[in-house]
């Protein structure tokens, strides 16, 4: 396992390209999520500090984090699809497999390096999220601390989740390009299904459909936490009120799309001629 | 003897197209083979099938005594298929460390191979800034990173200036001198003459003739003869039941043999008939003309 890491991260590693891209995707989010949690004097009007509103505090803060964090995978999706693209243009997958790599071995290496920049994404998110909450938050007991951390299992299962997403992807079409391509067509599809459903089914059993689909399910995992912090801001409007948790079957949809994604990608790989 | 790869009626349609038609034949350890046949005959389809990245229709193969996944038999296998492929951004050493980790091989051995392929010196260069030839023999090096108990070379020399074809022949007669098993994909006839001692030929993904590059037609060779009694010798060739039929060039006799021969005692029998030669080459027909003969035929 350790071997087919570290050949990927060889691959990478060496690129300039993707160097930056992965750069960009874990700085990126831990310098705004940073930025945002200092105390930022506008033109010498007024002072803003975000900690002041309480949404530093714990626990509501793993729930923000994650889901800013998130947002920022796109740079690392094209990092996923561009490591499958170059291997098709360059042809070295072929001469990989004629080296001795089998094809079970060459996906594998593929998964095993996005699990691993999924988990140092998570483990640094988590160490962020605990160094701001401590700062400003008014609950400082472990108890509190360490509730609804789920929200980071979730945010390492969403990341798995949607790159497998863009190996397969990657696989499918071969080119980068077009597997960015794809990953919007079929956000829009997702859309067009789920607006079929609604007008021809009803409104609430299509939502409950959609929260199958692929993407939709990843993002469902983390649910966006603004109604949350009105929420605790106005805690007597009971209609602002939703199911924002990170719950067990969600997380269970994801992890079957994952495996149904890196198995067709080796299907796709061992019924193609190189 | 020992057998390094063993195809047994190997088939592969690409839809209606059969590019290999129950192909079957063995490699052992020690020769030199030569897998011949015009363009698109089925000599990469065949080499992509037993390494792994085509898969087949029909039939089987096994490397070694067949113990052994394929994927696990290739870490033996030197091999370098058409074009060099490998990562544009890296440097050739890189590039090596990169097989060396898929081949479990120790990175010791890089800079010993690439002495062997001349590139020492530019070994911290980038790969995307070598000409062809250079690729090429970084390929080779590549292949030979394991010492392969066999080194799979598929058009090695296609696409190079006459100096790079001469340094990767030269390469190969190397690799050969030392034993190694070669199987050469070519449709080069010559460079296939110069190094190999075995050959399958193919057409249309069948297998005309697999054997002894020397035994490939049944022939006894033929003579060419200058002599200043031209018509003399010419006469007594054609009275000569040794000799299936004379072929005259201005003044150069080609005089084939249909029993063996010794030149020794043909020159002597010619002298005490009173004809003196200025020329006399025996020789048996160049690959090429066999090979002419040999597609023709079928």
């Amino acid at each position: 396992m350790l071997r087919l890491l570290n050949l990927e991260l060889q691959k990478l590693l060496l690129n300039r390209t993707s160097k930056i891209l992965i750069f960009i995707s874990f700085v990126l989010p831990f310098f705004v999520i940073l930025l945002s949690s200092l105390k930022i004097n506008v033109f010498g009007f007024f002072t803003l500090e975000l900690g002041e509103l309480g949404i530093f505090n714990f626990p509501i803060i793993w729930h923000l984090t994650t889901f800013f964090a998130s947002q920022f995978k796109f740079f690392f999706a094209i990092v996923v699809v561009s490591m499958i693209g170059n291997e098709y243009s360059n042809k070295t997958i072929k001469q990989n497999l004629i080296d001795g790599l089998s094809k079970k071995e060459f996906i594998l290496s593929k998964f095993y390096t996005i699990v691993f920049f999924s988990l140092v994404s998570t483990i640094l998110i988590s160490l962020i999220s605990l160094c701001i909450g401590l700062y400003y938050s008014s609950y400082t007991e472990a108890s509190i601390i360490f509730r609804e951390t789920e929200f980071l299992l979730a945010y390492f299962v969403k990341l798995i989740g949607f790159f497998s997403l863009c190996l397969f992807f990657g696989m499918l079409v071969k080119r980068s390009a077009f597997a960015l391509a794809f990953l919007f067509i079929l956000y829009i599809l997702e859309w067009i299904l789920f607006g079929l459903m609604a007008w021809k089914l009803d409104t609430s059993l299509a939502e409950k459909i959609q929260n199958f689909f692929p993407l939709k399910s990843m993002y469902k995992l983390i649910d966006q936490p603004f109604q949350r912090i009105a929420m605790t801001k106005f805690p007597d409007k009971v209609d602002l009120s939703y199911d924002y948790g990170a719950h067990w079957y969600e997380i269970a949809i994801v992890i079957g799309w994952t495996a149904l994604f890196i198995f067709l990608s080796y299907r796709l790989l061992k019924t193609r001629d190189l | 003897m020992e057998s390094i790869l063993t195809i047994n009626n190997l088939t592969k349609k690409f839809g209606y197209l059969t590019a290999v038609k129950d192909l079957s034949f063995t490699i052992n350890k020690g020769n030199v083979y030569g897998i011949l046949g015009p363009n698109g005959s089925g000599k990469s389809t065949t080499l992509g099938i037993v390494l792994n990245v085509v898969n087949k229709t029909q039939g089987d193969f096994h490397w070694f005594d067949g113990n052994i996944s394929t994927h696990n038999a290739l870490k033996k296998v030197g091999a370098i298929i058409e074009r060099p492929n490998f990562y544009p951004y890296m440097t050739a050493t890189q590039n090596l460390r990169l097989v060396c980790k898929i081949k479990g091989v120790d990175y010791s051995k890089i800079e010993e191979k690439l002495e062997v392929v001349g590139l020492l010196e530019r070994k911290d260069s980038k790969f995307r800034t070598y000409s062809l030839g250079m690729k090429q023999r970084l390929a080779i090096a590549s292949a030979l990173l394991n010492d392969p108990e066999i080194l799979i070379l598929d058009e090695p020399t296609n696409g190079l200036d006459p100096q790079g074809i001469h340094q990767i022949r030269e390469i190969i007669k190397q690799i050969a001198a030392k034993g190694t098993t070669i199987l050469l994909a070519s449709h080069l006839l010559d460079e296939v003459e110069k190094v190999c001692s075995h050959v399958v030929v193919l057409r249309k993904g069948v297998k005309l003739y697999s054997g002894r590059v020397d035994e490939m037609i049944s022939s006894h060779g033929f003579f060419e003869l200058k002599t200043n009694k031209q018509n003399e010798l010419i006469t007594l060739l054609e009275n000569n039941t040794s000799f299936k039929n004379i072929k005259v060039e201005d003044d150069l006799i080609t005089a084939f043999l249909n029993t063996p021969m010794e030149s020794e005692d043909f020159n002597k029998h010619l002298f005490e008939k009173g004809i003196i030669l200025t020329h006399l080459v025996q020789r048996k027909e160049s690959l090429e003309e066999q090979f002419l003969q040999l597609t023709d035929n079928n």
